[in-house]
């Protein structure tokens, strides 16, 4: 019982040691990004400055194409201040990022007339609509990828000609840019009368099966040759073998891929709405870049970043329920 | 070759029969002669241990009496069948020298995958599995992991789990080499009880002379470069064998008589 509790104790001190050390890789984040805040949107704030009559150096918009973003921050100095509020920045403060986060989800689903609490359903605008619709064809899209995977996978160990045929193909799907596959997907399933979630749950199949399917052949390869002659001995099958001995080896291989498709899977349900426009978080960051909408981009972005991390969270917290039942050490 | 140990009464069929067995294995640099003109039989219920140096090919004799190698040349027959029939007739129990429980099981999870595998019914499972536990003296140990077992109880559990479809053979590959001394003695007592209470016919491989003449009722000595049988020694020591037998004149003559054995084969080195 004893190492049961140092085991505890130990846990409780790294969660401990590691929070201060994160806290100050995002402070020191944060204050790089308001530094590089000031020259980004340094030309925009000068014009504005010029407009409303103050005295910049140089004076005339065509001068000041000729000097560098760095060297018109010193130059001007006295100007920067609107650099960190400015309405249609180059690149956003991260406060006016948080401001727009909120105001696209609690502000519109509870204040605007277009929100939940208005109308019973969510709004259109606001970011956990798009997340909804992302999310679900994340999910989908990595049930189908990470099943095909494992399928694939199988039939690699049992088959030779599965062997020497399929991983050449999975690498060369992975060497295609998926910015170039996607549209010719979705052009093709909708003229075979497929859309909505299931064009993009393709694409995000598309690049998480990979994954699953290298770490998969590599686990259900793991048993060695005496645990082989073992079932031999028994004259087990190829069913028990694998039911029994090459699946339950490599499950701690499959969580280990599985992180890795479901972070793919949702950059391939974003890319997937690009081309189609039609809701989703792909689809906000897309309409945020056509109207110069930086703010709104960056509102996506972190929702992705965001949902990347709890899918991730989530996958651990199976692994570690499922090796417990499978009576891991503590 | 044919003489019964003095033990058992009338002469026994032969369960384990080999007849100028030869095994060749193709390397890369050529071929290797693992096993030549091998003949031995083995009797039902004889305690039979194979000693000898690395590369003697008593493990490789071992693989062959279960179907995992192919004989290039000669007979063998077990229980009057091939090995590779006998093998499915599951005529044997096969005991790795590493206990090899699957970490994802428990104990008496580990006992019942042959059961599972072999298609019995769950109640005869879970009354096999306690039956073959309880001969093991690992009773209660049921629930737990192997991580949570001694190297001694894990290789204990591995040994239930050869008993626990009932073979009347069982075959052990330097089972308790990873052991240390005195958790070995203790397991080495333990199989001579078990041996006793259930018959079987016992093929056991080691490279230890005190276990094997405390073991055996026949120590076939072996050596290599082929791969060959050099003596075999019917042990006169009674079946009933407390530890301290070991300190007797008859096993030190016996262990003398083994240890030549070995030194006859290493002329050729």
């Amino acid at each position: 019982m004893r190492v049961f509790e140092d085991q505890g104790h130990r846990r409780g001190t790294v969660v401990k040691g590691r929070l201060l050390p994160v806290l100050a890789v995002v402070a020191a984040l944060f204050a790089l990004w308001y530094v590089a805040v000031v020259p980004m949107n340094i030309r925009e704030v000068l014009s504005s400055a010029e407009r409303e009559g103050a005295v910049v150096t140089p004076s005339s918009a065509v001068e000041r194409q000729q000097v560098g973003r760095i060297a018109l921050v010193f130059m001007n100095l006295e100007h920067i201040g609107p650099s960190w509020s400015s309405d249609r920045s180059r690149l956003p403060s991260p406060h006016q990022v948080a401001r727009e986060i909120w105001a696209s989800t609690w502000d519109e689903e509870v204040n605007s007339r277009r929100g939940i609490v208005q109308t019973g359903s969510l709004s259109n605008r606001s970011l956990i609509h798009h997340g909804i619709i992302t999310l679900s064809a994340t999910v989908v899209g990595f049930l189908i990828g990470a099943g095909l995977g494992v399928l694939l996978a199988i039939g690699i160990v049992h088959n030779r000609a599965m062997d020497m045929s399929v991983m050449p193909w999975a690498i060369v799907s992975q060497t295609i840019p998926i910015v170039a596959i996607a549209p010719m997907i979705i052009v093709v399933l909708n003229a075979a009368g497929v859309q909505g979630l299931l064009p993009k749950a393709i694409i995000s199949a598309y690049l998480s099966f990979f994954p699953v399917v290298v770490g998969m052949v590599k686990g259900l390869r793991t048993p060695d040759a005496m645990q082989l002659d073992q079932m031999k001995t028994w004259s087990a099958g190829q069913g028990a073998v694998l039911w029994k001995l090459r699946l339950p080896a490599s499950v701690p291989y499959l969580f280990a891929s599985l992180k890795i498709a479901i972070a793919a899977s949702l950059v391939g349900t974003i890319v997937g709405e690009l081309p189609v426009q039609r809701g989703g978080l792909g689809a906000r960051m897309l309409a945020g870049s056509y109207y110069g909408n930086t703010e709104q981009i960056w509102a996506a972005l972190f929702a992705a970043a965001l949902m990347a991390a709890v899918l991730i969270w989530a996958v651990g917290w199976i692994e570690r329920r499922t090796m417990r039942a499978m009576g891991g050490q503590p | 070759m044919t003489a019964a140990p003095a033990a058992v009464a009338d002469s026994p069929p032969s369960v384990i029969e080999a007849r100028a067995l030869d095994l060749v294995f193709e390397t890369g640099d050529g071929p290797v002669q693992a096993l030549r003109d091998v003949n031995l039989s083995i009797g039902k219920g004889d305690f039979v241990s194979f000693i000898g140096p690395s590369g003697c090919g008593k493990t490789t004799f071992l693989r062959c009496i279960a179907g995992l190698e192919m004989p290039t040349g000669g007979t063998l027959s077990v229980n009057g069948m091939t090995p590779d029939e006998a093998r499915r007739a599951r005529a044997y129990g096969y005991v790795f020298q590493a206990a090899g429980l699957y970490p994802w099981r428990t104990i008496g999870g580990n006992v019942r995958l042959p059961l599972e595998i072999m298609g019995f019914s769950r109640a005869e499972q879970a009354e096999r599995v306690a039956r073959v536990l309880d001969l093991v003296d690992l009773a209660g140990f049921e629930k737990k992991y192997p991580w949570q077992l001694s190297g001694g109880m894990q290789q204990r559990a591995s040994i239930a789990r050869a008993l626990a479809f009932d073979a009347d053979i069982l075959l052990m590959d330097e089972p308790f080499g990873a052991l240390d001394e005195i958790v070995r003695d203790r397991l080495n007592e333990e199989l001579l009880r078990l041996w006793d209470r259930t018959g079987k016919t016992i093929g056991f491989v080691t490279h230890s002379i005190p276990e094997a003449v405390y073991l055996s009722t026949r120590i076939v000595v072996m050596s290599p470069r082929p791969g060959r049988i050099t003596d075999v020694i019917e042990s006169p020591l009674p079946r009933e064998r407390p530890l301290d037998i070991r300190d007797t004149p008859e096993f030190i003559e016996i262990a003398h008589r083994v240890r030549e054995g070995l030194r006859a084969g290493h002329v050729d080195d």
